[in-house]
């Protein structure tokens, strides 16, 4: 089985960011840059899935700068076998990057594209449904849960009013949500196995052309703290003022 | 330029479908795709599929892009379900996509957030035809639910052979659906387990009459149901009221809560950051103030 994982660089998604001063960048403080949480969390679902049917080769990539290395040499000690940087210095929109997967998976032929739900910094979530569009390969989002059969693979997936079962044919794309696993923590060997791996660099094969263009960035409306209550009878009577109840 | 489609679930959120389209000059149709409607909400054309629940995304897609041709633009409340679907049929469209569209400034322009809502980008589309999904808060529903037309029957063909629904759990029935409550009642990863969690938040939320909420910390530590997560990655929530019991009040969380008209926070730790939002803050055990704040309600 043959599984591919792309990979995001991202701001750390618990740094503070806010609109540069110029209103078109966004000013993170210096904030250091991570794999995305979620494909993280899709990065460790294929390996644990190879644990569990055995041969499983899992290929990383990412689409972007060349620091991009650094999270691609990170999912290599998480257990990939080998990861491909697809060098670009634009923001290519959910779109273009789909575009530029698909060509990489038709290329790769794998039976599995295994991806986050979404990216923590345009939180955009659609490179995975644009993405198994274009291939027409069945697609289960937000999964909770991935249990491999024989061709096929059972998704629990969130909704919103619960969870639904799916059974999907391979080849598909599976978009991790949160709960779908905890990813494991690298050990120093697996950091110094992943120095030998193949990363490959290359240029895109597409135009990487946006349909959807950011122009600008503004702070959202800001909330001001109220006031603070001594106990829940002052609560009770300042709810009633305000006509909350 | 050009004709709206409005795909709605089941017909409940027309009002806002409709509040979303009238920033567009021309007219638009609907496709109700879980139910019917009586009122058209200004809508030319009515349509439903006749289904009682939603297919899996991947095995209508294609057929729904086909439907759109000719639409300017197709969109959808923002929810889990409208971002399994839109943007997959987009993909077949090869259609520009949007998520989560707080306003409409043009024809071609929208703004969205990112980064957990610390952002609000402004973006340009340019593409033959857009499919977005849009934030409920910036469209107040439109009052006038326009004639009572008949629905015609639209046939979408579904093709599950590559992915089947083999299961589906829902949540129980009786309280509000979070994402439309006009009160909601949240707790966070204090809640010592689900009973609790239960008897505590639930208890009061059901004296508000209001619906039941969660931070990802109290739902991966299973104390609550992961349909009840509110946040960038869980629900989206603007009720009038929104009390956060035992909820730090971390960037993610606050993403999903900051168009909630008064905000409640509850909290042993008076640094939390959650206070820096909340209208009306109390320093507190919320063992000890939420059955006290249950029990004055059921009084009143
Ligand atoms: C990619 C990503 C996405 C995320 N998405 C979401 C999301 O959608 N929604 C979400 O909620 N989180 C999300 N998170 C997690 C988020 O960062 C926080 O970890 C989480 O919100 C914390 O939950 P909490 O406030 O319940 O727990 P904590 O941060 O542990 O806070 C608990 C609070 O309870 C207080 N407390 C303790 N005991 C009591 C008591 N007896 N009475 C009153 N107060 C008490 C404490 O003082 C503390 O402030 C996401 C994280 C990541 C990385
Ligand atoms: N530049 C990129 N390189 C590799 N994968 C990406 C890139 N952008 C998005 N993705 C993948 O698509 C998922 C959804 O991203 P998005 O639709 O942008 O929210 C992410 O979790 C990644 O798996």
């Amino acid at each position: 089985m043959k599984i591919v994982v792309p990979i995001k660089r991202v701001l750390d998604p618990y740094a503070k960011v806010k609109p540069g001063s110029d209103g078109m960048s966004i000013d993170s403080g210096g904030a250091k840059s991570e794999i995305n949480p979620f494909d993280e969390i899709a990065l460790e679902e294929a390996v644990r899935l190879r644990e569990k049917v055995g041969a499983v080769e899992i290929i990383v990539v990412a689409i972007g700068p060349a620091e991009s290395e650094e999270q691609l040499r990170k999912a290599l000690a998480m257990g990939a076998d080998k990861a491909v940087l697809i060098e670009t210095t634009t923001s290519p929109d959910s779109r273009a990057v789909a575009l530029e997967l698909e060509s990489f998976v038709r290329e790769q032929n794998p039976d599995l594209v295994l991806m986050g739900k979404q990216a923590t910094d345009d939180d955009s979530n659609q490179v995975g449904q644009i993405l198994a569009a274009r291939l027409g390969w069945p697609q289960a989002t937000f999964a909770s849960e991935v249990t491999p059969g024989s061709g096929s693979l059972t998704v629990i997936r969130e909704t919103d009013t619960g969870t639904e079962t799916l059974q999907i044919q391979l080849p598909a794309v599976v978009t991790a949500d949160l709960r779908l696993n905890e990813p494991r923590y690298i050990a120093l060997p697996g950091i110094i196995k992943a120095r030998s791996k193949p990363l490959e660099k290359r240029a895109p094969a597409t135009a990487l052309q946006s349909f959807v263009t950011v122009t600008g960035f503004t702070a959202p409306p800001a909330r001001k703290a109220g006031k603070r209550v001594a106990n829940v009878e002052e609560l009770i009577a300042e709810l009633k003022a305000a006509g909350s109840i | 330029m050009g004709k709206s489609l409005f795909l709605s679930l089941d017909g409940t959120d027309l009002a806002v479908g409709a509040a979303v389209a009238a920033n567009f000059a021309e007219a638009f149709d609907v496709i109700v795709l879980t139910s019917t409607v009586n009122d058209s909400f200004g809508a030319e054309k009515v349509m439903a599929t006749g289904w009682a629940s939603l297919p899996p995304a991947a095995a209508y897609a294609g057929e729904l892009a086909k439907l759109a041709t000719g639409y300017a633009r197709v969109f959808a409340v923002s929810a889990m379900w409208s971002k399994d679907l839109l943007p997959r049929a987009a993909g077949v469209a090869d259609a520009a996509c949007v998520t989560d569209v707080l306003s409409i400034e043009s024809d071609t322009r929208f703004t969205r957030p990112m980064y957990a809502g610390a952002i609000v980008a402004t973006v340009e589309v340019s593409a033959p035809q857009t499919w977005f999904t849009f934030r409920p808060v910036g469209f107040p529903a439109v009052s006038d639910a326009g004639a009572s037309v008949p629905t015609e029957t639209v046939a979408i063909q579904v093709d599950d052979s590559a992915v089947r629904n083999i299961g589906t759990r829902a949540k129980e029935g009786g309280r509000p659906d979070l994402s439309a409550a006009k009160v909601v009642v949240s707790g966070g990863r204090p809640l010592k387990d689900a009973a609790s969690f239960e008897r505590v938040i639930g208890g009061l939320a059901d004296a508000l009459g209001g619906a039941v909420g969660a931070t990802r910390a109290a739902v991966d530590a299973g104390i609550a149901a992961n349909e009840l997560q509110v946040g960038q990655t869980g629900k989206i929530v603007a009720p009038d009221l929104y009390i956060a019991a035992g909820i730090s009040g971390s960037t993610q969380h606050m993403a999903g809560i900051k168009d909630s008209k008064l905000i409640v926070a509850i909290n042993t730790d008076g640094d939390a950051p959650i206070f820096s939002i909340a209208d009306l803050g109390l320093v507190g055990d919320l063992y000890e103030v939420l059955p006290v704040l249950e029990r004055e309600l059921k009084k009143a």
